[in-house]
């Protein structure tokens, strides 16, 4: 009987453990969901160097040109959730903020001096500074919001950005269009030059 | 045959009670309308994401390949899907997986933004694998009420809806910076599911 006894204390031990270790039920309502998505989609606006770079992606796609002007803003993306998948996981990118001032930099003297390099050589380089972008994003993200709904609104807010400049950069076929593009390229190039001050600084 | 003693019967009964206590964390379920099951099973599918998004991709898929494609999806995708709710009412409460729902979008996603030339049969076989998978998963968290599988009902037709007006948008698409577009939103898509997957394991 002893041995009875013994087991169903252990039996009772057990059942305790386990409804003490129950972990919560978080039916029906999940919070931070509508939050997260316009977090997500706020961010990339929210600052200026970001708005300028992706502007300018948008601004050099239309420049060169098909396949340039849609192979830019296809890639650009999944680039930078690569970038943003690192700052989700916390592995540290240095100098994020002197890359995102030099993809200002960069981008704006490409449209301002409307440089025509192979596709492959403009890929790589939007590719490049879209890591330190997405890196950002991905750091950022505020406690207790959807990852998922935060990431799809920055991704989405930056393929409108591109989609403006893209939308700006049809005025190239014009002469006094392709004027009013290098300037946006110099205005471009010249807010990195500021952000690159500002992050140096 | 072996006589069982009632103390080691009550022993094994109390061990049982106890994991059938030990609940994994349940964050699905339906959310109430107000309007019944069918519409509870709509709303739930139409506010999850991780749902929605890869059965926007496998329209826009099968939409971007053509009529007859799309057509299949959307038969093929519901009734898998009615098929895993079944077979998921009875099984133990889960959720998707993050890292499955993330692959879900990186795969979809990725095959329409290369705008890869599946044959009708590889579409049949995703949507029904799609189906399956996130059909299955959403039935274990419907519970096992009477009105679940009408739940069940109603987001088979939500899903039905939106393959049959993604599907049929696309398929008339014919200006190519139109398909581009729909290419675009493939690289969303899968650039989501990238960050969905970092955000997976850094929960994880």
């Amino acid at each position: 009987m002893r041995g009875d006894d013994t087991r169903q204390a252990i039996a009772l031990a057990v059942l305790l453990a386990f409804v003490l270790l129950t972990a919560p039920a978080m039916a029906h309502e999940q919070q931070g969901q509508a939050a997260g998505f316009v977090t997500g989609l706020l961010h990339p606006v929210s600052g200026l160097d970001h708005v300028l770079a992706m502007v300018a992606v948008g601004l050099w796609g239309a420049q060169l040109g098909a396949p340039a002007m849609w192979a830019l803003p296809v890639a650009f993306p999944l680039v930078m959730a690569m970038g943003g998948m690192l700052g989700f996981l916390g592995v540290p990118v240095p100098g994020i903020e002197v890359g995102i001032a030099a993809s200002g930099i960069v981008l704006g003297a490409m449209v301002m001096f409307e440089v025509r390099p192979p596709l492959i050589v403009a890929a790589v380089l939007v590719g490049i500074f879209a890591i330190f972008h997405g890196h950002a994003h991905g750091t950022e993200l505020p406690p207790a919001q959807s990852g998922l709904l935060y990431s799809m609104g920055f991704v989405i807010a930056t393929g409108c950005l591109h989609a403006v400049g893209i939308g700006i950069g049809t005025v190239h076929r014009w002469t006094w269009g392709r004027r009013l593009l290098r300037a946006a390229g110099a205005i471009v190039a010249g807010g990195g030059v500021v952000f690159m001050w500002k992050a140096l600084a | 045959m072996k006589e069982v003693r009632p103390s080691r019967l009550s022993t094994g009964a109390i061990v049982a009670f106890a994991g059938l206590l030990h609940c994994a964390p349940v964050e699905a379920h339906l959310d109430s309308t107000g309007m019944g099951p069918i519409y509870d099973g709509t709303m739930h599918f139409l506010t999850s994401p991780e749902d929605l998004v890869p059965v926007l991709a496998l329209a826009l898929l099968a939409g971007l390949r053509g009529a007859a494609h799309g057509r299949r999806a959307l038969f093929t995708l519901p009734a898998a899907w009615l098929l895993g709710s079944y077979l998921g009412l009875t099984a133990t409460a889960m959720n998707v997986s993050a890292i499955l729902s993330s692959l879900w979008f990186l795969l979809l996603g990725g095959l329409v933004a290369t705008d890869a030339k599946l044959s009708l049969r590889l579409t049949t076989g995703l949507a029904a694998l799609l189906g399956l998978v996130h059909g299955y998963f959403n039935g274990t968290g419907m519970g096992q009420a009477g009105s679940a599988f009408i739940a069940a009902v109603g987001l088979v037709s939500a899903i039905f809806v939106v393959v049959a007006l993604a599907a049929a948008v696309v398929v008339r698409l014919r200006a190519h910076w139109a398909r581009i577009a729909v290419r675009v939103a493939g690289s969303w898509i899968a650039a989501s599911g990238l960050l969905m997957l970092g955000w997976a394991l850094r929960a994880g």
